[in-house]
């Protein structure tokens, strides 16, 4: 039998990261079990000439499409939104658009301010401090100031405008409404040794150049440096428990295929909102016959995935194209709730440059607007490095028919359960969705944009995946507590994104990994009477 | 051992005509149909994982045609593709004629692109007039009270 580790983390994506980071500094042997492996950049799509080829096959943001021995299958047919994630040392901030804005303090009170859902039970004063050492750590561009979000430093400046951001910039400016240069992860100058942004184009499907922040090039040099061991392509099945209901350890399967037990003092579960209940359900047994930490029946409720709302249009001037990472600016025009737009909360928005050539020609001909035949070239130079998106983050309320639960015939390659989504879209989202397509059409308009089109919701849109194991005070209410440990085992902690109360209208990394150095804060403050 | 499928050589004439209704040739623009010989080699040397969805299409594009798509009479052969197009199964087919179709030289070049990959060197991109969010700056705001 292996030796006991002090802490075990599942999942090395941006929240494991980053609690194995900050509790390194305590000295314990901390272990974290990854399913998949260390990414080479050198093998990054932007390396290729076939470099949007690859989006389509091994390198989709569907695990269902990539289908690497590394992903799990996910049943999302009951679902319009489906799930898209990356599972590698780096989790899905390997894939990501590296947009990074941060829950608003108001997005913490969301049942005081509006009556709906609930309060989370810290407030975003006790997360301050965790932004900014998140932002430092991760190294963030961007510009302060910005009236209408919430105060950062970013410490390198912002991404350039380039010609989409200022098409954009002056038609918001014609409308009178608010934009601002995002905050992103993307390294604008040479920063703790990764390498500036050259635009290598989408960033979404990695960065070859570095540029980008990934855990995997962020945190986890950092942590293995200061002795967390992290084991990878370690597939967890389940999480044990003892005769007093703590957990006792993992079972796993290592490299080779083999099934492991590795005994632990203290569990950290890191695989965000579809991941995380799939594990704890997944870990059922006489005493939890429901789950683990499932006593509320919360356990993968509550699914919120954030609707995205997506318009775009072409104008006549040259857009940015692929020539850039995805999105520069961001607006909170109609992020509060205003209830005379006819639905409570509010979304953010990210505008995105353009696309590259062969998929504007792939979803412009699906959407009927670039013919077959002779017209073909004079449509597609029309189109193509024109193109300019609005993309709206339409806040999900939590609702408990929207879950996870573990499907009763699909399985891994190493046959554990995989997780089913049944998910509807809710009437103010919707109602949320059309005001943000009606206001999209009027910035693309201002722009001078035609042949404008519509995916509402983006269909593969499923990158944000909270709410599914909620922290709250009341054991009957929520699945952990306000610093993340589950009410019902007092040695099991969740720091991913399903701890989330409310999912807020903005991309949520930056909050996640605020979340998992609070918790990591909190446990490291209570490390004599962690248990109690 | 993996099942290795391959096209027939129907098929492969099948593929070629609708790449050719798809994309035809253009004098105007300089660039070749997507019938070329070298865009049909990318196509079938890159098929990979969409090998059996693209065959299943060209199955279902032969039985509606009843023979050789390129021997049929242009207005029937245009019926069918219609028909073909409607009926569902064809966005795997077209997907991988125009992402080969896109990265061909040729193309690249009569769009103004560079033929390269984008790492290791990049694009550079104009930093912009940041005067613009002087309006935005002077309307200001505040960030909704939390109590």
């Amino acid at each position: 039998m292996k030796d006991p580790v002090d802490v075990l983390i599942i999942g090395a994506g941006a929240s494991g990261a980053a609690v194995a980071w900050s509790l390194a500094e305590t000295k314990m042997h901390i272990l974290c079990l990854e399913q998949g492996g260390w990414m080479n950049p050198a093998e990054y799509p932007s390396t290729g000439r076939d470099w949007e080829a690859k989006f389509y096959g091994e390198w989709s943001s569907s695990p269902n499409v990539r289908g690497r021995p590394e992903d799990y299958p996910i049943n999302d047919d009951n679902s319009p939104i489906k799930v898209v994630n990356y599972n590698a040392v780096g989790g899905s901030t390997v894939m990501y658009t590296a947009h990074w804005p941060r829950l608003h303090p108001s997005d913490f009170k969301v049942k005081t301010l509006d009556g709906v859902a609930d309060d989370w039970p810290i407030d975003y004063d006790a997360l301050t401090p965790f932004f900014d050492e998140n932002d430092r750590m991760m190294g963030t561009s961007g510009l302060s100031g910005d009236p209408l979000s919430p105060l950062t430093h970013p410490p390198m400046p912002q991404q350039p405008m380039g010609l989409s951001g200022a098409i954009i910039g002056r038609a918001m400016n014609k409308l009178g409404w608010h934009w601002w240069p995002s905050d992103t992860t993307v390294a604008t100058m040479d920063y703790e040794g990764r390498a500036r942004c050259i635009n290598l184009g989408h960033c979404t499907p990695a960065c070859a150049q570095g540029a980008k922040s990934s855990t995997d090039i962020t945190y986890w040099p950092h942590a293995v440096r200061a002795g967390v061991e992290l084991r990878t392509h370690c597939r967890v099945r389940e999480i044990t428990t003892d005769e007093s209901g703590m957990a006792s350890g993992v079972v796993y399967y290592d490299k080779d295929g083999v099934e492991q037990f590795q005994p632990a003092h203290v569990v950290i579960i890191a695989c965000n909102g579809v991941g995380t209940p799939r594990l704890l359900l997944n870990s059922a047994s006489g005493r939890f016959p429901n789950g683990l930490a499932n006593s509320s029946g919360l356990v993968g409720k509550n699914l919120m995935f954030h609707p995205y709302a997506q318009i775009y249009g072409y104008v006549k001037e040259p857009t940015d194209s692929n020539r850039a990472p995805p999105t520069c600016l961001w607006s909170k025009e109609w992020y509060d709730t205003d209830l005379s737009r006819g639905f409570v909360r509010g979304y953010g928005v990210q505008f995105v440059r353009g696309a590259g050539p062969v998929f504007e020609a792939v979803v412009s001909e699906q959407k009927g607007i670039l013919p077959w035949g002779a017209d073909h070239h004079r449509v597609f130079r029309k189109l193509n490095g024109h193109r300019l998106g609005f993309s709206a983050i339409c806040e999900d309320l939590p609702e408990e028919h929207n879950r996870v639960t573990l499907d009763p015939v699909l399985k891994d390659s190493h046959g554990i359960p995989a997780p089913k989504i049944d998910y509807t879209i809710s009437e103010n989202s919707r109602k949320m969705m059309e005001h943000a397509l009606a206001r999209g059409r009027e910035v693309l308009e201002t722009a001078g944009a035609t042949d404008i089109c519509v995916n509402s919701p983006i269909p593969w849109g499923g990158w944000h995946l909270l709410g599914t194991a909620r922290m709250g005070t009341d054991p009957e209410r929520s699945v952990v507590n306000e610093w993340g440990r589950s009410h019902d085992v007092k040695n099991l902690f969740i720091v991913d994104g399903s701890i989330f109360v409310t999912s807020g209208g903005v991309n949520p990394t930056s909050t996640i990994q605020a979340l998992a150095l609070y918790i990591a804060d909190q446990m490291k403050q209570r490390l004599a009477n962690l248990f109690d | 051992m993996t099942e290795q499928i391959t096209l027939t050589p129907r098929q492969r004439q099948d593929l070629r005509t609708i790449a050719a209704m798809i994309i035809p040739p253009s004098e105007e623009y300089r660039v070749p149909g997507a019938d070329d010989e070298i865009i049909q080699a990318d196509i079938l040397a890159t098929l990979g994982r969409d090998t059996r969805p693209v065959v299943a299409a060209l199955d279902h594009l032969a039985r509606l045609a009843g023979m050789p798509l390129a021997d049929l009479e242009a207005a029937a052969r245009d019926g069918v593709v219609q028909q073909f197009r409607s009926s569902g199964g064809a966005a795997t087919l077209v997907r991988v004629v125009l992402q080969c179709y896109y990265r061909d030289d040729r193309v690249l070049r009569s769009l103004g692109l560079e033929l390269r990959a984008p790492f290791p060197r990049g694009y550079v991109l104009p930093d912009g007039d940041w005067s613009l969010l002087d309006p935005v700056k002077a309307r200001g705001g505040a960030l909704r009270r939390a109590p």
